[in-house]
């Protein structure tokens, strides 16, 4: 049995970065800060179009009007979290796209971190993605993702880096960017919205079912986008997409500050499910060098009977702050939120969703399970809002917390507010301890309890985990039992 | 095959076992019997390992090595299986998953290939029978919303997967009405052979009907204090616990 705790193994994620990953950033970045020129600097280096200028730098200029949430005193900040104030001016905002040292096999890579691989069950091409190693011309990604972006544009979806929309497809960009996160939203978000790199944008046409997982076959090219990365999905009337975020691989990033921004767009009959795995680099046992990950995620469910599917599965990270949330605006739209959050040595987590009726009998559905381990802090932060004119409207929540050990902790907060009388509200929330007759009991079947751990959170899991496509459920199934190993005894 | 010698063990510091002496040969059935509170469970239970109780003295030599060195796990690898008085339901654990993990730490710790899915299934419907089980229970999770029955079908369909060296039932036969009593049984009966032994801890006679033991054993105030055949369990029927708890109080 592999003694390897999650840190260590985050460590070597970092050691490869240092090791394996030459940058070649001098030649072309920005001085580190943030003033109105690195703005318009970001917009001339992708060569934007004005009106990408000109929204940039309005959000610029209100993001200098904003108070920064990170220097309100702990005793003023409505998330439980705490964290040392963030100096922006010390970040570099623009860098030209990094290159990775190819190394020539996997002999070259370390042994420890090839294990991990092993035990995600990450396929062999992906392995030498992933640690840099080159890959031969036969299994060639960029020629798969070539492949598969031909039968993608037969079907007249549009897959591509933000960077390539805003060339290509100006006017769906310029139609639907910051139509449902709007520059103004929130410190972060406007941070993002004035400096954002890069990120993803989908848009898949009326009445197009897209036929596979975006993002299975891109995801590690895709997941080199930096600290501040937008998305931007649009589903025309009648369209279906599934779309994947993340990697279940350790990641480690020299950006200690995320503040990514996605934004849905689902119009009548549409649906869009969004699958996120986070496995960031959670920091050492005292938490330190840890990512922050502060993230805006809303779809707008614009249309009649649309539909918006949030699923996440967070291991990573010192300190988690996102509420993936859904605008249900059209009539009888349905948004759905399915959360699993660990939390282990110092990681904090204060997550969880919104969900704002608008529509008529539009409905709403809560899963969260948040898991806490070592000296972790989960917290479910939860609105539902029901306005006036969600006659009908329907939620269902269901916050679960399971402790391992009793040095950790988990909170609830659900906000509720109802607003029409014939809005129904239900609400379930249970906690629970992984017990000593549980592992005992498994222990007694000859399971250790390291695997029993696992074996029970992933039970706890169920719900969720049920929810995420069928590859990326067997990795994120791994991945918890990864991410407890040394946790318990 | 286990050899107990002046076993004491507590729980919160509260003594239960008090100098419990018994020899298990390969092959012979051990009926535990006596009043409440006697230490039956408690002997079962440090047998499997449980954390809770403290073992303050003694030894317990399992085919020759020294039990109580041994993590609960590494028994049920060696082979010692307890069927739980209370099984223990674990959420969302799919039945099948959790009996083929169990299986496959047993097999490879026995130096044998680990099943697949596929082979288990076979193996699995086959053992089902033995105990009358329906087959939806392997979608179901691990004892979650099993009825008192069910739950205890299901510690003996494991017995029959995990074919152990040594078999402790703790209290199988409490609520179960005449027919599961019987399916329970017949399980066991099935399994014994000139290689495995086992205890049966039992409050009634009723079960040893159905389960033949070669020896019956009394507990009372954490120590055997009768020892018999078959027997035993009939004069106890008869006569009550009581004669042995006053017997008991002389003697301490």
């Amino acid at each position: 049995m592999s003694q390897t705790t999650a840190p260590e193994i985050a460590e070597l994620a970092n050691r490869e970065y240092q090791h394996g990953f030459v940058t070649d950033i001098e030649a072309d970045s920005a001085p580190p800060g943030l003033n109105e020129d690195i703005v318009r600097l970001i917009s001339a280096k992708k060569k934007e179009p004005d009106f990408m200028l000109e929204w940039r730098l309005r959000a610029y200029r209100h993001w200098l009007k904003m108070e920064d949430p990170t220097r309100r005193k702990p005793s003023e900040r409505w998330a439980k979290v705490s964290y040392p104030e963030i100096n922006y001016q010390s970040f570099i905002y623009y860098s030209a796209p990094k290159q990775q040292k190819k190394l020539g096999s996997l002999d070259e890579v370390d042994p420890k971190l090839l294990a991990t691989y092993e035990k995600l069950g990450i396929p062999l091409n992906e392995q030498k993605l992933l640690s840099g190693v080159a890959v031969d011309a036969v299994f060639d990604s960029v020629s798969v993702a070539t492949t598969f972006k031909g039968k993608l544009a037969e079907l007249g979806i549009v897959f591509c880096s933000f960077s390539e929309a805003v060339h290509n497809h100006p006017e769906l960009v310029r139609q639907y960017l910051g139509s449902v996160v709007p520059y103004t939203d929130n410190f972060f978000a406007t941070l993002n919205s004035a400096v954002f790199s890069d990120g993803s944008f989908v848009y898949i046409p009326k009445g197009v079912r897209c036929p596979m997982e975006l993002s299975t076959y891109f995801r590690i090219n895709a997941a080199n986008t930096g600290q501040f990365e937008r998305t931007l999905i649009i589903a025309a009337e009648g369209a279906y997409v599934s779309y994947l975020e993340g990697c279940t691989a350790p990641m480690r990033d020299e950006n200690q500050l995320h503040a990514a921004v996605v934004e849905l767009v689902a119009l009548d009959n549409a649906q869009i499910k969004y699958s996120t795995v986070q496995n960031w680099y959670p920091g050492d046992e005292e938490g330190r060098g840890g990512i922050y990950n502060f993230v805006t995620k809303r779809g707008a469910c614009r249309g009649r009977k649309s539909k918006i599917s949030w699923t996440q599965v967070e291991t990573g990270s010192a300190i988690t702050w996102k509420y993936p949330s859904c605008l249900l605006q059209g009539d009888e739209s349905v948004g759905e939120f399915y959360s699993v959050a660990l939390t282990t040595n110092r990681q904090q987590a204060d997550t969880g969703t919104k969900m704002i009726h608008l529509g008529r009998n539009t409905r709403s559905t809560i899963v969260s399970k948040g898991i806490s381990a070592g000296r972790g802090q989960n917290t479910y932060r939860g609105q539902v809002k029901i306005l006036k004119n969600a006659q009908g409207a329907r939620n269902y929540t269901q916050c679960d917390s399971m402790l391992i050990g009793d040095q950790c902790g988990a909170h609830t907060f659900p906000y509720i507010e109802a607003r029409t009388a014939s809005a129904q509200v239900e609400h379930e929330a249970s906690t629970s301890k992984i017990g000593e007759d549980q592992l005992f009991y498994c222990n007694q079947r000859g399971i250790s309890t390291e695997d029993a751990v696992s074996l029970i959170v992933n039970g706890f899991c169920k719900q969720v985990m049920d929810e995420l496509p069928m590859e990326f459920a067997v990795e994120a199934r791994k991945l918890l039992g990864i991410s407890l190993e040394g946790s318990v005894g | 095959m286990l050899e107990i010698r002046d076993l004491y063990a507590s729980i919160d510091s509260t003594p239960i076992l008090r100098g419990l002496s018994l020899k298990v040969n390969p092959g012979e059935v051990h009926a535990i019997m006596g009043p409440n509170g006697s230490g039956k469970s408690t002997l079962a239970q440090v047998l499997a390992g449980h954390p809770a109780y403290e073992v303050t003295g003694g030894q317990v030599l399992y085919q020759g090595r020294d039990l109580l060195e041994l993590e609960p796990e590494e028994r049920a690898r060696e082979g010692i299986f307890l069927a739980f008085q209370y099984p223990v339901e674990i959420p969302g654990v799919n039945t099948a998953y959790f009996l083929r993990s169990g299986l496959n730490e047993v097999r490879k710790h026995r130096g044998l290939e680990e099943v697949d899915a596929i082979d288990f299934l076979a193996l699995i419907r086959e053992k089902m029978n033995l105990v009358e089980m329906d087959e939806n229970f392997l979608k179901r999770a691990v004892n979650e919303g099993f009825s008192g029955g069910e739950k205890k079908r299901h510690e003996i369909l494991q017995l029959a997967v995990l074919e152990p060296r040594l078999a402790i039932l703790d209290e199988t036969d409490s609520g179960l009405d005449i027919d599961a009593l019987r399916v329970v049984a017949n399980g066991v009966n099935k399994l014994r052979s000139p290689e495995r032994s086992a205890i049966v801890v039992t409050h009634y006679q009723r079960l040893l009907e159905y389960i033949v033991p070669d020896f019956v054993h009394v507990l009372a105030r954490g120590r055997i204090v009768r020892s018999g055949g078959k027997e035993l369990a009939l004069e106890l029927e008869a006569k009550g616990y009581d004669w042995i708890k006053e017997e008991a109080t002389a003697s301490a």
